[in-house]
């Protein structure tokens, strides 16, 4: 099995409109929509809920006021601000640190369980999903990404799927870094913008850090040309292969306006606007299975080379 | 006066909105809060002077004291110690500084250091514009601490802008929790549409009264202002969806110095929030 990864260094910049095309150019996908901050995959495709589970985060501290007896010892203790003057806790400060459980006196905290999101499994049209709806105030953690991919491998098992697409959360933290350890191919997509190549640059170095293949795209690169070469020119010079330089077209929120994909929209819209920008997303989909290919034909070439070693 | 410039997810104009606004003002505070992805200054390009480091106090263990008896270590919520047959083991990047290790220590041989997560940054004085912003360092967790670290430094005599981090978490929540006002900056597309409610739950929770500001406004449909109208919020402005805007944002440039008519239309931002504010306060 194969799972190819779309991420960029910020938010808003068409990865999930790329990743929508791409679920439905693929055939036999299972997608894992990672950006559980703002999931918006699920408002293209769809999907057909088979399944939720909770998700556990941190504890969350809890006072009985049966047994407290108002000494203030908690409040003075507790680092996060999370305990409120009449001895309650405010959810969104708490962290779940315990401190407050053995200082109190009276042993009047105690942790309770805390749903942080939900992981769930579906099916849309090109094929399974996994996803997950994060509660607000609730962090976006390694823990739930992980969680969703390994419910998107739970379902290419079941219907024998040989790739997943990962739409990746925004940024370079902990997130990210879930989303893609462990994948084949990370598609970085670029914005000619002032903080653009510095986010594309970012996004880099925690791929090689990973040892993870990379590719690039840029996206609205007429936006800015200038900035284009820019990024253009840092791709050559660090061997990443930069496959595709998607204008800046109507289409895409005319597509999202519509609940559909590029590829969708294109086929019945009409304009030739649409289709130039349905092919440019079409040849970038053949660049990245060509070299998911590649790289599992040497995964399977090392394995047979390590069968024949004495 | 405290407004807070939020967005459900990141990309929908908030950190263009505050320093616009900001710049249209005069006689505000600008305060950077995005502390992950700190932007304001790439468009405002001012020198800037360190004013305070940020850090987190991480235990240090003292190992002629410690008895190995792995209070610490099981305590911790975070696995930031770990416990070996000979000695107890400590990450400090993944401390959170709750300080319990060294209350649960039976030996008294845990020691309390701080260790540096982030700074925090100013404008030398000379601009009109007072400028603050908080920087985590790469690879830290807790923005958070950062961002109260950096709200102290807030002059509430004056009014201020704060870029909020986007999104509904932790860190978001810290910043329009500590507001008056939260402007909300969306597209009226079914992606803007549903990270603004995302948003707008936020605002909703924390009991902070919320406006919205449309960007790229004229693509997508009326979804957002038919919702708004509907829910009694007030749209405070609406940025079009001109080549122009985005270009100039691409080069990192705040649009309304080069579209000088645009300053009367922010300046109208403040006196809609005031003229909000004070109704629901009964004034
Ligand atoms: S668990 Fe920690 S953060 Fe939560 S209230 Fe207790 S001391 Fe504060
Ligand atoms: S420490 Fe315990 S008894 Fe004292 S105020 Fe807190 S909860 Fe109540
Ligand atoms: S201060 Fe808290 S988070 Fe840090 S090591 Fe000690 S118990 Fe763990
Ligand atoms: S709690 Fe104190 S004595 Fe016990 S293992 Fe930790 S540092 Fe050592």
């Amino acid at each position: 099995m194969r799972q190819l990864a779309i991420i960029s260094g910020k938010g808003g910049c068409g990865k999930t409109t790329l990743t929508a095309a791409f679920s439905s150019l693929s055939e036999n996908a299972v997608l894992a929509d990672c950006d559980v901050d703002a999931s918006d995959l699920p408002l293209i495709l769809k999907p057909q809920v088979i399944k939720r589970e909770d998700c556990l985060g941190l504890k969350l501290a809890s006072i009985d006021p049966e047994l407290c007896n108002g000494c203030g010892i908690c409040l003075e203790m507790c680092r996060f601000g999370a305990v409120l003057e009449n001895f309650t806790i405010n959810p969104y400060s708490c962290e779940g640190c315990a401190v407050c459980t053995v200082a109190c006196p009276e042993n009047a905290v105690s942790l309770i369980p805390r749903v942080s999101g939900q992981v769930v499994s579906s099916i849309t049209r090109f094929g399974p999903m996994a996803h997950a709806k994060l509660g607000t105030g609730e962090e976006a953690s390694g823990k739930l990404v992980n969680m969703v991919r390994k419910k998107a491998e739970e379902l290419a098992d079941k219907y024998s799927c040989k790739l997943i697409l990962i739409d990746g959360p925004p940024g370079t933290g902990c997130p990210v870094m879930a989303a893609i350890t462990g994948t084949d191919l990370v598609l970085v997509l670029s914005e000619p913008t002032v903080s653009g190549l510095h986010d594309l640059k970012r996004a880099i170095k925690l791929t090689s850090h990973f040892r993870i293949p990379t590719v690039a795209c840029i996206n609205k690169y007429d936006i800015n040309e200038k900035k284009s070469l820019e990024i253009e020119a840092f791709c050559k010079n660090s061997g990443i292969p930069l496959l595709a330089l998607l204008p800046y077209a109507d289409i895409t929120t005319e597509a999202m306006m519509k609940e559909e994909t590029v590829i969708e929209y294109s086929v019945h819209s009409g304009t030739s606007g649409a289709a130039e920008f349905a092919n440019i997303v079409r040849n970038l989909w053949s660049e990245i299975e060509t070299r998911l290919l590649e790289t599992s034909q040497k995964e399977m070439y090392s394995k047979t080379l390590k069968a024949w070693e004495p | 006066m405290k407004i807070a410039i939020a967005s459900g997810k990141g990309g929908t104009g908030k950190t263009t909105v505050a320093v616009n606004f900001a710049l249209a003002l005069e006689d505000v505070q600008l305060f950077d809060c995005d502390v992950e992805e700190p932007n304001c200054n790439l468009f405002l390009g001012f020198d800037l002077e360190p004013v305070e480091e940020v850090t987190c106090l991480v235990p240090e263990i003292n190992p002629d004291w410690c008895t190995l008896c792995k209070n610490c270590a099981s305590f911790c919520k975070y696995n930031a110690l770990a416990a070996l047959p000979n000695k107890i083991l400590s990450f400090p990047s993944l401390c959170h500084g709750c300080g319990g290790c060294r209350h649960v220590c039976p030996a008294e041989s845990i020691e309390e250091k701080p260790r540096p997560i982030g700074m925090i940054e100013k404008t030398s004085s000379k601009n009109s514009l007072t400028f603050f912003r908080g920087i985590l360092d790469i690879g830290e967790v807790m923005a958070t601490p950062v961002i109260r670290a950096l709200q102290r430094h807030i002059d509430e005599s004056r009014p201020v802008i704060l870029d909020s981090p986007p999104g509904t978490a932790c860190p978001a929540l810290a910043v329009m929790g500590c507001a008056d006002y939260c402007v909300l900056v969306t597209e009226s597309t079914p992606f803007g549409f549903h990270d603004f409610l995302l948003a707008l739950e936020a605002t909703r929770a924390l009991k902070v009264p919320a406006g919205v500001v449309l960007n790229r406004d004229g693509i997508g449909d009326s979804r957002v202002e038919d919702f708004c109208r509907a829910e009694g919020i007030p749209i405070l402005l609406r940025i079009p969806d001109e080549r122009m805007i985005a270009r100039l944002y691409s080069e990192g440039i705040p649009f309304i110095k080069e579209m000088p008519e645009w300053k009367e239309k922010f300046k109208n931002i403040l006196k809609t929030i005031n003229t909000v504010t004070c109704k629901s306060k009964g004034v």
